[in-house]
Order: C-alpha cells, then sequence, then structure tokens
C-alpha cells in the first residue's frame, strides 16, 4: 500500500502543481473556460442545425441523436482533458522535454500523460454530460440493471478509446515531425463520426472508423443497445455491449504505437 | 574498484535524408572506449558536432548505441534506465528540467517526489544546496523569471537533488557572467570533496576544465583523439598561457625576457603581451621575471582558448 | 506605392516557397481534409436525401461541390486563429519586426496569404480532385464562375490573414492568447459555413452569420466557384468580401498602433 502510494506521489506532485499553475491566471483561465464551453456548445449546434432540416437522419431523431452526442462527446472531453497534451510531443521532442523524462525514474508514457491536465476542458464536458442527462431523460429508455450496466460500460470504454487514440497519435508523432494533421483527421476526425449515426457511413468509413478506430463504440452502438434499436449493415446492436472490447483493441494500438516510437526516438531499429 | 563508466567500442551512427530519398550515414560516436572511476573529475571536449552529446544522451539511455557497449553506474542504461535515473545526475545546458511557470522551490518539491526522497533527506538536502549556490532569494520566484545565472544554479540543483553519484554537466557555464562561472564552479568542487561524486563535463571554457578536472578526454569526429591529464594536454599541443601587462610608462618592447616570447605591444609600450607555456614557468615567475624589467601597474592572465587547444590536439593526432 | 508592391509581391512569394518544404505536413493535411470530407459526405448526403433530395437549393451534386471545395479551402483559410505574429510578440521578436523599414501588418498578412497559396497546391486541388473523382459534383460550364471564384478565394485567404491578423494583436494586452484563439477557431468554423452550409441555418442564425466577416471567408468562394450564386449575385458577394476585407485592414491597422504604443510606453 505504502509502495503505490510512493509510486503514485510523483504524479500526483505535477498534477497538482499544474492545476495550481491554471487557475492562478484567473482571467485567462475564464476566457479559456468559455472557448471550451462554445467549442462544446457549437459542436452541438452543429448537430443541431441538420436535424432541424430533417425529421429524421440515418433512422435517429434529434432527440436520439442528442444521446450519441452526449455520450460521444463527454467520454472525448474527458480523454481529451487527461490526455490531450499527448498531442504536444513534438514540442516537447523539439525543446528536450522528452530528453529529461529519460533522465528520471519513472516511465516515459506515464511522464507524458501526467505531465499536464487541462482543467479549461472541464467546460466543454459539461456541454457533454447536460446534453447526455437531458438525452437520457427525455428519451425512452427501458431502464433495468442492464441498462444502466450498458451505459456504465460505455462511458468508461468511450474514455479509454479516446485517450487511446491520443496516445496512438503520440506514438506516430516520432514519425511524422510536421505532420502531425495527419493524426489529428483521425483524433478529432474519430471525434466528429462518434457523434454521427453511424447508419449513414459508407462501407469504407465503417471499416475505419466503425471497427480500426472503434469510434462506433463509444457512443452509437451503446445508443442502439440502449434504445432498442435495430442496428445498419454490418453494425448490429449487440455490438453495442462489446465497447470494452474495443477499448482494449484501441489501447492495444495505441501502446505497440507508442513502443515502435519511441524504439524510432532511441535509435534502436524499428 | 569497478569504474563508474565503461564504454567497449562505442558507436552511433545516425541516418541522414539526403536529396530525394538517398540516405546518407553519419557517423556521430566512432569505436569510443575509455572508462571512468568513482570520484574522476573528467573533461569531455571537442568541437561542436564531435560527438559529445550523442556519447552522453548514450551513457543516459536516451539514445541506443548503433555497436559496441556502455555500462552507467554498472548498468545498462537503455535496459535499466529507471534503476540508472536514481543514479546520475544530468545537466544539460540548453533544456530545462524545472517547470518554467512554477516556482524554483516547487519544483525542487516535485524533483523529490519523483525521485522518492524521504522527507527530512529532502530538506536537508534542499537547505544544502541552497545555501552552497546561494538561492534563496529567488526560490519563490517562477523560474521563467529568473536570469541565466540564478537559472543554471537552479538547473544544477535539481540534477543533484537526489544526490546522484555521478553528476554529467553538458556546458554547465555557458553564457554565464565570470561571478556566475566562479560561484559554480567552486560549489562544485566543494560538492565533490564533501561527498565523492564522479563529475564528467563538456564545455568550450578552459577555465571550467582547469578549475575542476584532473582528466581530459578530448574527442574528434567520434573518435577519442586524447585521453589523460590537464598537464599532458598542455604538453601535447604546447598549449600556452598569455601574461598581458600594463606598464607605468612606455617601454621598449621587453623582447628577452627568459620562458617567454614577446607577442606584441600596444600604445608605445604601455600594454605588453608575452606567452609562456604554462609547464615551464608559472605565472608568477613570469610576473617577476617582466617586473624585473619594468614596473607593473596591472596584469591578466589569458587562458589557452579552448577551440584551439582542440584544433591543436585534432591536427597532432592526424 | 511601387516599392510597398514590389515588396508585398516577395513576402508573399517567400510565405509560398517556405511552405513547399513541408511536405510531409502538405500530405497530412490532406490526409486530413480528404477524412472529414468523406464524414461530411455521409452526414450530409444522408440529409438531403431525407428531405426528399432537395434541401434549400441543395441536391446530391451541389453539396457534393459544398463539401469538396470547402475542404479543399480549408488548409489555406486561416480558420484556425493561429498566426506568426502572436508567437513574435510572446517572444519579444515583435520589436525586431518594428524596426525594419516594413509595414508591419503587410508584411505579416503578406507571407501568410504567400503559404495558403501555397497549400492549394498539395492540399486544396487534390482534396477537390477526390470529389470530382470518387464522388461526383456539380460543376459550372462557362469559365466565368471560375475566374470570378478564384478572385473571391484569394480574397477569402487574405480576409481571414487579416481577422487572424487583427485578433492576434491582443497578444500585445495579454499573457495568454490560447483562449481567444480557440475561441476564434469555434467561431469562425460554425458561422463561416464549415461544417455546414449557412444556406440551412435556421433564418436568424443566418441573419446573424451574414453580419460577420466569416462567410466571406470560406462560403462566398465556394458558392460562386460551385456556381450556386451566379450573375450579379456573385458581383454582389465579391463586393461583400471587398467590404470586410478594408474594414478588418482598418481595424488590423489602428490595432497595430495601439499595440506598437503600448510597447514603447513598457520597453517591450
Amino acid at each position: 500500500m505504502a509502495e503505490t502510494r510512493g509510486a503514485i506521489a510523483p504524479y500526483r506532485a505535477i498534477l497538482a502543481s499544474r492545476m495550481r499553475a491554471q487557475r492562478s491566471y484567473r482571467s485567462n483561465f475564464r476566457i479559456d473556460l468559455t472557448s471550451s464551453f462554445l467549442v462544446g456548445f457549437v459542436e452541438l449546434a452543429e448537430v443541431w442545425v441538420l436535424f432541424h432540416n430533417v425529421h429524421e437522419l440515418g433512422g435517429f431523431t434529434f432527440t436520439q441523436i442528442l444521446l450519441v452526442f452526449g455520450l460521444a462527446d463527454f467520454c472525448f472531453s474527458i480523454g481529451d482533458m487527461l490526455f490531450g497534451h499527448c498531442d504536444e510531443l513534438t514540442k516537447y521532442v523539439r525543446a528536450g522535454t522528452l530528453d529529461v523524462f529519460y533522465l528520471r525514474p519513472q516511465p516515459i508514457l506515464l511522464q507524458l500523460i501526467t505531465s499536464d491536465i487541462s482543467l479549461k476542458r472541464l467546460s466543454r464536458a459539461a456541454v457533454g454530460l447536460t446534453a447526455l442527462v437531458i438525452a437520457l431523460v427525455i428519451n425512452d429508455i427501458a431502464w433495468s440493471p442492464s441498462a444502466v450496466l450498458l451505459l456504465s460500460l460505455a462511458l468508461v470504454s468511450g474514455i479509454a478509446i479516446f485517450s487511446a487514440m491520443f496516445v496512438w497519435a503520440a506514438g506516430l508523432q516520432f514519425f511524422l515531425i510536421n505532420g502531425a494533421e495527419m493524426t489529428n483527421a483521425f483524433v478529432y476526425g474519430g471525434r466528429y463520426a462518434a457523434t454521427q449515426p453511424a447508419a449513414v457511413w459508407s462501407r469504407p468509413l465503417k471499416v475505419v472508423f466503425g471497427f480500426f478506430f472503434p469510434m462506433a463504440f463509444t457512443a452509437y452502438l451503446p445508443v442502439i443497445a440502449l434504445l432498442g434499436l435495430p442496428g445498419p449493415a454490418w453494425l448490429p446492436a449487440w455490438l453495442g455491449w462489446c465497447s470494452p472490447v474495443a477499448a482494449l483493441w484501441a489501447w492495444g494500438m495505441a501502446l505497440l504505437c507508442w513502443r515502435w516510437g519511441l524504439r524510432h526516438y532511441q535509435g534502436g531499429g524499428g | 574498484m569497478s569504474p563508474i563508466i565503461e564504454t567497449q567500442g562505442l558507436t552511433r551512427e545516425f541516418a541522414l535524408r539526403g536529396r530525394g530519398l538517398r540516405r546518407t550515414r553519419l557517423t556521430a560516436v566512432d569505436d569510443l572506449t575509455f572508462t571512468i572511476d568513482p570520484g574522476e573529475a573528467v573533461g569531455y571536449i571537442g568541437a561542436n558536432g564531435a560527438g559529445k552529446s550523442t556519447t552522453i544522451k548514450m551513457l543516459c539511455g536516451i539514445l541506443v548505441p548503433t555497436n559496441g557497449t556502455v555500462s552507467t553506474c554498472g548498468l545498462r542504461p537503455v535496459e535499466d534506465r529507471v534503476k540508472l535515473a536514481r543514479r546520475v545526475g544530468v545537466v544539460f545546458g540548453q533544456r530545462s528540467q524545472l517547470w518554467w511557470d512554477l516556482p524554483v522551490e516547487e519544483s525542487f518539491r516535485i524533483l523529490a517526489s519523483i525521485h522518492r526522497l524521504p522527507k527530512t533527506q529532502e530538506k536537508a538536502r534542499t537547505e544544502e544546496l541552497v545555501d552552497c549556490l546561494e538561492m534563496a532569494d529567488y526560490l519563490a520566484t517562477p523560474v521563467r523569471q529568473l536570469s541565466l545565472g540564478q537559472r543554471m544554479r537552479a538547473e544544477v540543483s535539481a540534477a543533484l537533488l537526489h544526490s546522484p553519484d555521478l553528476v554529467i554537466l553538458d556546458e554547465p557555464t555557458i553564457g554565464l557572467d565570470v561571478l556566475s562561472k566562479q560561484r559554480l564552479r567552486e560549489f562544485l568542487v566543494d560538492e565533490r570533496e564533501r561527498h565523492g561524486t564522479t563529475l564528467m563535463l563538456t564545455t568550450h571554457d578552459m577555465g571550467d576544465i582547469e578549475r575542476l578536472c584532473e582528466r581530459v578526454l578530448v574527442v574528434d569526429h567520434g573518435r577519442l583523439a586524447f585521453d589523460g591529464t590537464i598537464g599532458g594536454l598542455s604538453r601535447t599541443v604546447g598549449a600556452q598561457r598569455v601574461l598581458v601587462v600594463d606598464l607605468a610608462e612606455p617601454t621598449p618592447d621587453l623582447v628577452d625576457v627568459p620562458g617567454t616570447t614577446h607577442l606584441g605591444s600596444e600604445s608605445r609600450g604601455l600594454q605588453q603581451r608575452f606567452a609562456f607555456d604554462a609547464e615551464q614557468l608559472t605565472a608568477a615567475q613570469a610576473l617577476a621575471a617582466v617586473s624585473q624589467r619594468a614596473e607593473v601597474r596591472d596584469l591578466s592572465i589569458e587562458e589557452p582558448d579552448i577551440e584551439d587547444v582542440v584544433r591543436r590536439v585534432y591536427a597532432s593526432s592526424r | 506605392m511601387r516599392a510597398n508592391l514590389q515588396i508585398t509581391r516577395r513576402l508573399v512569394w517567400s510565405g509560398f516557397r517556405q511552405q513547399s518544404t513541408y511536405r510531409l505536413a502538405a500530405l497530412g493535411g490532406l490526409v486530413a481534409n480528404a477524412t472529414f470530407g468523406f464524414l461530411k459526405v455521409a452526414i450530409l448526403f444522408a440529409t438531403v436525401r431525407a428531405a426528399g433530395g432537395e434541401l434549400n437549393g441543395y441536391d446530391v451534386a451541389t453539396m457534393s461541390a459544398y463539401i469538396w471545395l470547402s475542404q479543399g479551402l480549408l488548409g489555406s483559410v486561416n480558420l484556425h486563429g493561429r498566426s506568426e505574429l502572436t508567437e513574435r510578440i510572446k517572444s519579444g521578436d515583435v520589436t525586431i519586426d518594428f524596426l525594419r523599414p516594413l509595414n508591419v501588418q503587410l508584411s505579416h498578412v503578406a507571407s501568410e496569404v504567400g503559404a495558403s497559396l501555397f497549400a492549394l497546391i498539395p492540399r486544396g486541388l487534390p482534396s477537390i480532385g477526390i470529389g470530382v473523382v470518387v464522388v461526383g459534383m456539380a460543376m459550372p460550364d462557362s469559365p466565368w464562375p471560375y475566374l470570378l471564384g478564384f478572385l473571391s478565394v484569394v480574397l477569402g485567404i487574405t480576409l481571414g490573414a487579416l481577422v487572424v491578423y487583427a485578433i492576434g494583436t491582443s497578444g500585445f494586452w495579454l499573457i495568454e492568447t490560447r483562449g481567444i484563439q480557440s475561441l476564434y477557431m469555434v467561431v469562425s468554423g460554425l458561422l463561416a459555413g464549415l461544417f455546414v452550409p449557412i444556406g440551412l441555418f435556421p433564418t436568424w442564425l443566418l441573419a446573424f452569420a451574414e453580419a460577420t466577416p466569416f462567410p466571406s471567408m470560406l462560403m462566398y468562394p465556394v458558392d460562386i466557384l460551385s456556381g450556386r450564386v451566379s450573375g450579379v449575385g456573385s458581383l454582389r458577394l465579391v463586393g461583400v468580401q471587398c467590404f470586410w476585407l478594408g474594414l478588418t485592414w482598418l481595424a488590423g491597422h489602428f490595432l497595430t498602433a495601439a499595440g506598437r504604443r503600448k510597447l514603447e510606453v513598457q520597453g517591450g
């Protein structure tokens, strides 16, 4: 017990001081919170504008898509808050921060992950959470222990999947100095995809964002399972229960890419 | 006593992307073999791009050698990186280990927790470092507001906080003013005496080497060009010190001072410059010899330029 | 005046050439453009179909034109809000810029426009190419929309650079401008019609968007190039673009002067 506490202490010390530092520039923190809130709000508005023109899209009404949006955006915001700074890896490499990580007796990836936390994302998560709660109330859901379990699994797995995406992207940054947009296409494109009704996707999109980057597992699939809706081709409703498997797959891929990237950085082959 | 650093045929190549898809290979470190014993203080010098930083990165496990072996503190740097990190302290002149927007003392606290120092040890060690490096005045200042000299002292403390057996310093005095350099050198001498710390430093400042190191390694294009004492280095390259004197009145060129070579005069002979061999003559002897011939008002000693020494080592080793 | 024009031309050219060294970045941008493009195709085509094949003047072919033209311009029109100016204010290098016998606003905007024009080659045209070849899209038959459209694109790119420059001057007064930058990113993306064409907005939101310079950056050039707006209507849009160009130029000019005074008073 004491051993684990000792192991966690350094990360806690860094994160606590990061949080203090962010809140110390009060006016700036307020602007950050506002803009981050607006990000979530505008993303919701974009979905709403589409549904304002039509009654149903991909078999979903606006009420139903609100559930998908809330779940996906909340999970993404939390993942972004905890892991989003992994995006800065290229900067860390240039500034030599990564070399400094090597001089400390902790795993490099853990140091990277705990090197920062962006509290401002909390306001964006609040948008997602509000949408989620409202959607859970106004949708016709047959509440049961299994529905609660399904939702919990989806929340935890969703956060894990988006977090894995950031780590995956960081691993590839070792190869793509200056080419961060390549991975952004899938990390941020993934978020965009996760808020859509996957029924509208073409087959290639189903392969890419349904399975390879398991975005459909973060919200769409659990929601059709929860609402008892039929799934489209290739994406049956029972897959909604498999989000933990998707999370494992995403993390496996992320860790593999990270290891590969680190090897490349050290120049030990790969 | 087993060596604290031991390299055997250490080699590191980099692939450079040339025009189009062609790739050329650059050998940054080439078949380097040396050992450093515990308690030694070693200067590691060479021209820019000679392979110094690459060597240091291999010693710390940041880079994997292309060939050869390296052992630091009896550990394999890449495989045992975590264990090694507890026993080595490194100061990279250009990259900071501190958190730029946090006060110095908070950076120290975080580092203490990273190295899992017990509270009592943390307190004692921090106090010792703050005291020796005179940092008490700016402990509560965020790192980004420090002057270069203050920041470098904080960096050195950060690297030494966990009382490492081996301290590697990459250009620790670069850009510092004379006083800050002086203070840092005195501290490092002190630290060695008190804790028996092994010191390895790269520098462009011959003064660092003379004050801190008993032994010098010179690298040239990744190869070891010289390994020996500082005296031996001077002998090899015939590095000469220069005595500059301001005389009381205009004097004809003093060309006949024994053991020295007259280099030149300025202001009608009011200021004259003499080169002398550090092995043959001390600065005091040279001064005495000049004083016999003219009244000296002021003097300064110019140390041999490290770039110049390195160049001569390169020339003599080829 | 002639000297100024020559300097501007040089700055544009050097910005253009600098960008050409980042090949991997350009490829990354293209991948991003295409990925988002296909996701937009999925959701927007479904919307048009759900509305019965026609929605506010959009059918599948014109919607495709909107998607791929806007994706193509995405790498060139500054909708992310990052600018060289904020970096230089933060590092203090901007004082050097003020010492040069060059108009600071002009030089920053000119080199950004140069870089953006370059981005049309590796990112813009291929994105549109994907739209034409893989998905298919509506294209005007006469040369006019292309000529006026190109002019409109250049105006849109310049306007984006001007607005971001003006916003970047906030760095003279604020320590940290990232919050403002991300605010810009969100608002500009929505109102410029990046994810949903503003023609699908409810009336009140459309009126609001039209009262801002954002549609002039992306939506209007796309409307002209795709032939959705033609004849007098397209000339009117170019006129609106010119209006915003003048206004934001003036704003940037006065903000630069104020920022410079602030620097001189506080000594940087």
